[in-house]
């Protein structure tokens, strides 16, 4: 059956390494659902003179896991591995081969040769007009990646069977395949926390060794405690105005200026919408109200951007004036107000979920010792909801620090340092956008500077977390 | 106890033969209906099975013809629901919850300084009856009630009443112990805190080391003031509840199965804690223990249905019922 043949090839083969990879992939799913079949089915196979599933010591299905279980993960793993070293092993193995005319003599000229040899085997180049030794070369690379997919074919469909057969003839009526399942889904929980846990820890190190680099060009102590900001760097010899100084204090200042203007906006009207829709609103007007206020978080910041530049700012400019006060047009009020209401839902939503736990015994022992609604609030809901609405605040804090959209709009990119909220500011997170945005090469202290400012900001946010938990954990009022 | 009290029964020298009758027919509660009449005190010679089928004209001359055992037609309260020397006086009480009524027609006056227990099955709103005496019903959204409930003579639904100073003078303690997420001073401290009952720190003190030692917490807890009250057993937790309740100087305290969450000692704890409290404080208690009824009150009230069925002296409810409902609560054929 040629035609046949040319399709099972077609498919093995692919004909590009990913679509192999993912064809071998959708064939590994089928035989891991055939194993799980047939482990089944000969569970009950065996179960059925015995006198029914209850003589097994497994339900069937687990049965069935097992031998799937065993038919996939290994070979799930061998072409994890294989798609990892398999493109680094070929190019090695071509390099290493090539004719001494062409051997490369540094990174940047091994580079281009690999680049030049893997094209051409991919068929991107024209051979026409190619030296000899490359076209070797090249040759060598495409015969030793259909080697390799092969072999690789070859190997994944000989293990996955291997483990079929391995988890269907241990099937057996006293076998004790639920444990055995049950371990590997524990361990599979436990690969996907570590996965979270490991991609954390591999943007703090890409970000760390970038801010080393940048911290050999400019000193840390001139970058955390440094009093202007002006990352321009001259290009040429003669330029002016490109002084180059990195302090990052009055980034912070702004930051911290536009978080504060935010959270005093958002903490108490959060707080209290919180309270009014847990406590007093009937329950109509929280069917209503909740979701019309969850609605706020549902805006995109780009549109708060334009409503703060174009709605607040002027509007507090021509306040201001009226009352004879200066007010930039793009101000700290502006931004960190419209931010304020960006994220009154983070707080309100949060606090009415953990003020509405708070056991109805609480209110009632309250309110049968004479306490008016509002003390039976203020003295024993809020205390006992306290962790939860911290822990809204601490959420709504980092996602102020965090914002970057409004304050580009609306606070502008000047670095003053100032606590005015009158005047214009920048934050840590807008100046790592401009830093970042457009040509730029990655090895001047401007571009670094952004991956210093990020390993900042990440340790600022920290810290301020360790520390509200701690406060947290001081002055918590434990119910139950 | 004071033997002064002329409202109460003279329940010392009668509790011992109370208790023990009661306990007898409790034991009986699995034996066929009957089987407790020969062992009824004197009062009742005659034999149960015909007093199923006529009314006991001897034990109970009160006793209607209309009695019956279905609750549909039951009328008046029977026995002695009234009293000269009332605290609280309720009148014509209907409690609704939206459509559905919990409570039918209740007439009964709680005396000064008795300790009346309300009895029942469940579901038959002796705790709602006891919510509507400090008007906790108020925050169930869709409760309405109706009738005249007076304290010393003032009614407690008057549109010019004050619900704080009301529930500052008719104390309440839970079912489940429910002490504030704060330190044992603090819990008692809570209520003479909102109203204001001291002017001083050294005032308070004293407040709270008293109401600690009425609720015969203070040895307990006195090294440990400043922990969390959620942090006793669950015994301590509700003397602690008591305690709080008696800082603002309730005239009235108001107990919802105060016992119900509690171990056998603790609740022993809490009874005779209750009989030392009924010196300064008028008690209505809610209790879904026949032996604790019989042990604490002066007086048992019956609610089946939403209907308060029958009102005695406590001996009398539980040795010889005026209602068949009342004698087929207690001898345990429902409930």
């Amino acid at each position: 059956m040629p035609s046949l043949n040319s399709w099972a090839y077609l498919f093995l083969k692919g004909s590009t390494s990913s679509m192999q990879a993912t064809n071998l992939l959708i064939l590994l799913l089928g035989f891991g659902v055939l194993a799980f079949y047939l482990g089944r089915g000969r569970s009950l196979a065996i179960a059925a003179p015995l006198g029914g599933i209850r003589k097994l010591h497994s339900l069937p299905s687990y049965y069935g896991m097992h031998a799937a279980l065993w038919c996939a993960l290994p070979s799930l793993f061998l072409l994890g591995l294989w798609l990892m070293f398999d493109e680094s092993v070929i190019n090695s193995l071509v390099i290493g081969s090539v004719a001494a005319d062409i051997a490369p003599i540094d990174t940047a000229t091994y580079n281009l040769l690999l680049n030049k040899v893997a094209n051409l085997a991919d068929g991107i180049l024209p051979r026409k007009g190619q030296t000899e030794s490359i076209l070797a070369a090249s040759d060598h690379m495409q015969s030793l990646r259909v080697i390799s997919s092969w072999s690789l074919t070859a190997l994944l469909l000989a293990l996955s069977t291997a483990g079929l057969f391995w988890g269907w003839s241990k099937t057996a009526s006293d076998f004790r395949a639920r444990p055995a399942v049950e371990k590997v889904m524990q361990n599979l929980l436990l690969a996907c926390a570590c996965l979270a846990i490991f991609t954390t820890l591999g943007i703090v190190l890409s970000v760390l060794f970038e801010s080393i680099q940048f911290f050999r060009s400019v000193p840390i102590y001139d970058f955390v405690f440094g009093l202007e900001w002006s990352p321009q760097t001259a290009i040429r010899e003669d330029q002016v105005g490109s002084s180059g100084s990195f302090g990052a204090v009055p980034l912070f200042v702004g930051t911290l200026l536009v978080s504060a203007v935010a959270m005093v906006v958002a903490v108490p009207v959060g707080l209290m919408s919180a309270i009014y829709l847990a406590e007093y609103a009937s329950k109509n007007v929280r069917n209503y109200a909740k979701p019309a206020l969850e609605v706020l978080a549902g805006i995109p910041t780009v549109v708060y951007g334009f409503f703060a530049a174009l709605t607040v700012a002027p509007f507090l400019r021509d306040l201001g004036s009226s009352f004879g006060l200066t007010v930039s047009s793009e101000s700290a009020l502006a931004a960190g107000g419209v931010m304020g209401i960006m994220i009154i839902p983070f707080i309100s939503s949060l606090a009415d979920d953990v003020i509405t736990a708070v056991p109805q015994s609480m209110r009632d022992g309250s309110l049968a010792m004479g306490a008016t609604k509002s003390e039976t609030v203020r003295r024993v809901v809020i205390p006992a909801a306290l962790p939860g609405i911290v822990g809204g605040i601490m959420l709504a804090v980092s996602r102020a620090i965090g914002e970057t959209m409004i304050v580009v709009m609306a606070a502008g990119m000047a670095a003053k340092l100032t606590a005015n909220p009158l005047e214009s500011v920048t934050t840590v997170t807008v100046q790592i956008v401009t830093l970042l945005t457009g040509d730029q090469e990655f090895d001047s202290p401007k571009t670094l500077a952004a991956f210093a400012l990020g390993l900042m900001l990440f340790t600022v946010t920290l810290l301020l977390n360790i520390f509200a938990l701690h406060i947290v954990k001081k002055y918590r009022e434990q119910y139950e | 106890m004071s033997p002064t009290d002329t409202t109460k029964p003279a329940k010392v020298a009668k509790k011992s033969p109370a208790l023990k009758t009661s306990a007898a027919a409790l034991n009986k509660a699995a034996a066929p209906n009957k089987a407790a009449a020969p062992k009824k005190t004197a009062a009742s010679k005659k034999p149960k099975a015909a007093a199923a089928k006529k009314p006991r004209v001897m034990a109970a001359p009160k006793m209607s013809s209309s009695q019956s055992l279905d609750v549909d037609d039951h009328k008046v309260t029977v026995g002695k629901s009234f009293s000269d020397n009332a605290k609280m006086t309720m009148r014509n009480i209907n409690v609704f919850y939206g459509d559905k009524q919990a409570i039918y027609d209740v007439n009964i006056d709680i005396a000064k300084n008795e300790v009346i227990a309300m009895i029942g099955p469940s579901g038959c709103g002796k705790s709602t009856f006891l919510r509507t005496l400090n008007r906790m019903n108020d925050t169930v959204e869709g409760c309405r009630v109706e009738g005249e409930i007076c304290m010393d003579g003032e009614d407690l639904y008057a549109p010019k009443l004050d619900v704080v100073e009301l529930r500052a003078r008719v104390g309440m303690v839970f079912q489940k112990p429910n002490p504030f997420p704060k330190s044992i001073y603090e819990n008692v401290a809570y209520g003479p805190k909102i109203h204001g009952l001291a002017d001083t720190r050294v005032d308070l003190d004293e407040i709270v080391e008293n109401s600690l030692r009425k609720a015969s917490l203070w040895e307990e807890v006195k090294e440990r003031l400043h922990q969390p009250g959620t942090g006793l057993s669950g015994g301590q937790q509700q003397r602690l509840c008591i305690a709080r309740a008696i800082a603002v100087s309730p005239e009235v305290i108001l107990m919802d199965e105060p016992c119900s969450a509690l171990d056998p000692i603790a609740t022993a704890k809490i009874e005779e804690l209750i009989e030392e409290l009924s010196q300064n404080f008028t008690i209505a208690i809610v209790t879904h223990s026949m032996q604790q009824a019989a042990r604490v009150s002066h007086r048992t009230a019956y609610f089946h249905l939403g209907k308060l069925i029958e009102v005695n002296p406590t001996e009398q409810v539980f040795t010889m019922p005026e209602h068949q409902l009342t004698e087929a609560y207690i001898t345990g054929r429902f409930g």
